[in-house]
């Protein structure tokens, strides 16, 4: 028994499922599209939602770029980038700049985004209901009738019991002044990256079965309140350790030897191409 | 001096890779598929139930592939099921028309058409038999031919218009009689399952169920959280052929449609009492069926769905077993195996982003102490 | 009562059925309204069109055993559940005009937080537990587009001071809390947003005595301070007695008699009335 695989992996008809669920998701901007998820040769989990889209929308001309909190080398970055020029052959690079497909889980590159390109962010909860309303069929009459008053009360208590909004990565958004949208867990230092981005943003859970997205120049708007601002992670007077780059996000590790803390750039293509332009 | 590598993970992946396909190797033993299709019945069957694609071929070539893992083996299975383009729908089967190989009911004593035990783990001892570790080939298929051999002493029983059990409760008006519901299933893999939930959407998502995960929920039901208390009203495994429409001729008439082959399934109808309120204080009880069936032979299985389905036909909200979200959204394996084993990926930037929201939240307090 | 002019609550002919009715039970034949259930199909008329006021201002007792359709009412009132036919008009709502129950459940969400206010028997399944109690009153706020949280933080500590819950306990969790505290957060949540008409049913059932007395002293500094009119629903006579303007009485979901709450009680005209008043004394 010996078989070959279609172009991008899915039949011809599955893959126009997914365009047309994304279709909708772009013409309804934050809303979720349920659509049928396929199983995918990698796990539940490890980013099947974006690689359904991406795989949906791979043509022979494209370039990908494949990040995985941040890092282009990451095991799951690698593994789907293999998968999709396995099954696609399209060409790879870790260069934000030449991608007109990003791939991502987590991160949105620092290198701004620019028109005709498209980021797809890998989702695990795509409800920011969930928190306050585990029924599927509430969150969808409470997405109907705009009513969010659980995701604001969750910033509320928050603030009443640790002095300010301590959502940590996928702190929700209002998109286009309707829907409330969970951004995915990027880091809230990404959350402004979001609004009014040149590049389509398409959002992709696999295992929860919905494609969302924020056509480009839309307008995303963090959750806050008037007297509590939103504030993204702090990285004051912090540079990194390879590239000296100040105001992007960094991880914070520790020297081995000395114990000290560091800090790197997490986008590692952005550091390296600092680091390879450096006079 | 700690150097956070940036580059490194391909190479690392091939080796990972490579190191996996040695531990399959290193004891120097294959197996081939043909002896995996010719002798794991129980697990091709369980494969194929949960993988939802019913090919014996392509399931023992997963299971070799998987080393035996099961989770693995069914996740091959559907990520291969993804790239295949659905064209038709079989026509109804009915299960009246199974070929029966084995047939039992725990509610009669005396069905008509007879139980027939058929080949089954039930009635064994639990002893392992340290004989088959020297099995020889010629042995077997000696006593192969012998027992084909045998005389069966043959009754007129038959076995492909056995009748129903449930058919005798029926004629008493115990168990309602439905109207056949024609209505058009829903394909849950083309389209997403939104709730409330159509019965072919459950009965579909049940079937496709991780074994432990329906049996778990299922006895969880039967034992206190689900308030039911059902009887096999018969268990019946057998072949059933399948047709399909003529693809050129849309006028679906009977002798057009064209057989494409037998599959082996596993059927429960499980009666569950429940009371009818006649009027205030009188109540009748009447018996509700719940639905189980599944590839190939998996008993506990299909009898743990039968509990499911009436579970969920029921909806007692008192109940875990009875929520159809909370049933359906966690007992697929592909699903529950691969967000419980996302959790291995790193978490770098999100933990990066939940230390910074712990560090001010550590701050607001000094700052408490510090206006106090 | 001159000031009882114009109903601020006009219900007309409220029905609650539970099961599809048959041909004999559904033109609400003699024999149905006798009892609260269809003999042929079993159908169950919780509430068997209802109808009454309540005028601005006033405490509105309504009184029957479990099983009268009291709570159903309070119920599909509130739109916990969904009435089965009949019209309601709030005088502070749409200028009295709108029929609520027909009303969209985006437009009945506005209602319940803006125009009503519930506080339940089983306090389960009017808080969040999780959530502080000033969270809780919060949710309201929040609900009427409040986004500045220090005005919530004032508004909630102002209402939980009122209602007796000591500020160093606002940030706790309500489940915590005891039986009548509970309660008395929920008035506090209930009266978030000012409504015209609050929703009190059984709330003191369960509680012990002198905590029951301490809620429904709260109940009437409430009333009297803010002078919001009430629907107050009890089995027990003494909270009515307490608490009632007028009161109705409710039997076999059906209304079989209202007055004034003095003179049913020392002059009940219907025997049902004349054995609960008796049952009392």
């Amino acid at each position: 028994m010996k078989i070959d695989y279609n172009f991008a992996f899915f039949d011809e008809g599955s893959k126009r499922e997914i365009r047309r669920a994304t279709l909708k998701a772009v013409a309804i901007p934050g809303y979720q599209v349920s659509f049928a998820s396929r199983e995918m040769p990698i796990a539940r989990g490890w980013g099947t939602g974006g690689l359904q889209l991406t795989l949906s929308l791979t043509g022979t001309e494209d370039v990908l770029k494949v990040i995985d909190q941040g890092s282009d080398e990451s095991v799951n970055a690698v593994n789907i980038k293999k998968l999709v020029k396995k099954t696609t052959g399209v060409l790879n690079t870790d260069d934000t700049n030449k991608a007109t497909l990003i791939q991502s889980r987590h991160r949105i590159p620092e290198k701004s985004l620019k028109d005709k390109q498209i980021l797809v962010l890998q989702v695990p909860i795509p409800e920011p209901l969930r928190l306050v309303e585990p029924s599927e069929y509430k969150t969808k009459r409470l997405h109907a009738e705009n009513e969010y008053s659980g995701a604001w009360l969750m910033l509320f208590e928050q603030i009443m019991k640790y002095g300010n909004m301590s959502t940590g990565a996928d702190h929700p958004v209002k998109v286009y002044d309707r829907y409330v949208m969970a951004p995915s867990p990027i880091p809230r230092f990404d959350n402004p990256k979001m609004d009014y981005s040149k590049a389509l943003i398409l959002l992709g859970a696999g295992r929860e079965k919905k494609i969302y997205a924020v056509p480009p120049y839309t307008k995303v708007k963090s959750l806050a309140f008037e007297d509590y601002p939103f504030e993204v992670e702090s990285f004051e007077d912090k540079e990194c350790r390879l590239c000296k780059a100040t105001g992007v996000f960094m991880d914070e590790l520790i020297d081995e030897d000395t114990k000290e803390t560091y800090y790197q750039c997490n986008d590692t293509s952005y550091c390296l191409d600092r680091l390879n332009n450096r006079n | 001096m700690g150097y956070v590598a940036i580059k490194g993970g391909t190479k690392a992946i091939e080796e990972s890779i490579k190191r996996l396909k040695y531990e399959r190797l290193k004891e120097k033993k294959i197996v081939n598929v043909d002896d995996i299709k010719g002798s794991m019945r129980g697990l091709i069957d369980q494969v194929m139930s949960e993988s939802s694609l019913c090919s014996r071929e392509l399931a023992s070539i997963a299971i070799k592939q998987a080393e035996g893992n099961m989770e693995e083996a069914v996740f091959l299975l559907r990520a291969y099921r993804s790239t295949l383009p659905r064209k038709h729908y079989t026509k109804v089967l009915d299960t009246d028309n199974m070929l029966v190989e084995r047939r039992i009911s725990a509610s009669f004593k005396d069905i008509p058409g007879g139980q027939i035990l058929g080949a089954s783990y039930d009635y064994t001892h639990r002893l392992i038999d340290f004989d088959l570790t020297d099995e020889s080939l010629e042995d077997a298929i000696k006593w192969v031919d012998d027992y084909e051999n045998e005389k069966i002493k043959d009754d007129d029983t038959d076995l492909k218009k056995l009748p129903k059990v449930v058919d005798y409760l029926r004629e008493e008006g115990l168990i309602k009689t439905y109207e056949d519901n024609n209505k058009e299933p829903i394909d849950v893999t083309k389209k997403s399952i939104e709730f409330p939930t159509e019965r072919s959407e459950r009965l579909q998502i049940l079937t496709r169920g991780q074994t432990g995960a329906i049996t778990s929920l299922g006895y969880a039901a039967l034992r206190a959280y689900g308030a039911l208390h059902p009887t096999v009203g018969e268990l019946r495994i057998g072949s059933l052929p399948i047709y399909i429409d003529n693809p050129l001729d849309q006028s679906s008439k009977e002798e057009d449609s064209f057989y494409i082959g037998d599959i082996k399934i596993t059927e429960v109808e499980s009666f569950i009492p429940k009371e009818i309120e006649k009027e205030k204080g009188r109540k009748e009880i009447e018996f509700d069926i719940g639905y189980g069936i599944c590839y190939g032979q998996n008993e506990t299985k299909a009898i743990a769905m039968s509990i499911l389905d009436n579970c969920l036909e029921t909806g007692n909200k008192k109940y875990p077993t009875h929520d159809e979200e909370f049933v359906l959204l966690h007992i697929d394996s592909v699903e529950s195996t691969g967000f419980i084993s996302h959790l291995k990926l790193p978490h770098y930037v999100t933990f990066q982003s939940k230390l910074d929201s712990a560090r001010k939240t550590k701050k607001g307090e000094k700052d408490n102490e510090d206006r106090l | 009562m001159e000031s009882f002019e114009k109903p601020i609550l006009k219900v007309n002919n409220l029905r609650k059925q539970f099961g599809n009715g048959c041909k004999k039970c559904e033109d609400m034949s003699e024999d149905v309204l006798d009892k609260n259930y269809c003999p042929e199909c079993g159908t169950v008329y919780a509430c068997q069109d209802v109808s009454f006021e309540v005028y601005n201002g006033e405490i509105l007792g309504v009184v029957g055993e479990s099983g009268s359709g009291k709570s159903t009412m309070m119920q599909c009132l509130y739109f916990d559940k969904e009435v089965t036919k009949g019209d309601a008009y709030i005088s502070n709502y749409k200028d009295g005009k709108s029929n609520i129950f027909k009303e969209s459940s985006q437009q009945k969400r506005y209602i319940r937080n803006n125009v009503l206010g519930k506080v339940y028997q089983n306090p389960i399944l009017g808080l969040k537990m999780d959530f502080s109690a000033i969270g809780n009153i919060a949710e309201k706020l929040i609900a009427s587009g409040n986004r500045k949280v220090d005005e919530m933080e004032r508004r909630g500590n102002e209402l939980l001071e009122h209602v007796n819950i000591p500020l160093f306990r606002s940030k706790e969790e309500p489940k915590n809390f005891s039986g009548g505290m509970q309660q008395r957060v929920q008035i506090a949540k209930a009266l978030s947003n000012n409504p015209p008409i609050l929703l009190l049913d059984e709330v003191t059932t369960g509680l012990d005595l002198s905590v029951q007395a301490n809620v429904l002293d709260l109940i009437k500094k409430i009333q009297r301070e803010l002078g919001i009119s009430m629907i107050v629903v009890s089995h027990d006579l003494a909270v009515i007695r307490m608490l009632a303007d007028r009161t109705i009485v409710m039997l076999n979901g059906k209304i079989i008699e209202k007055g004034l709450t003095d003179q049913i009680l020392e002059d009940p005209q219907k025997p049902y009335t004349q054995q609960l008043v008796h049952s009392l004394l």
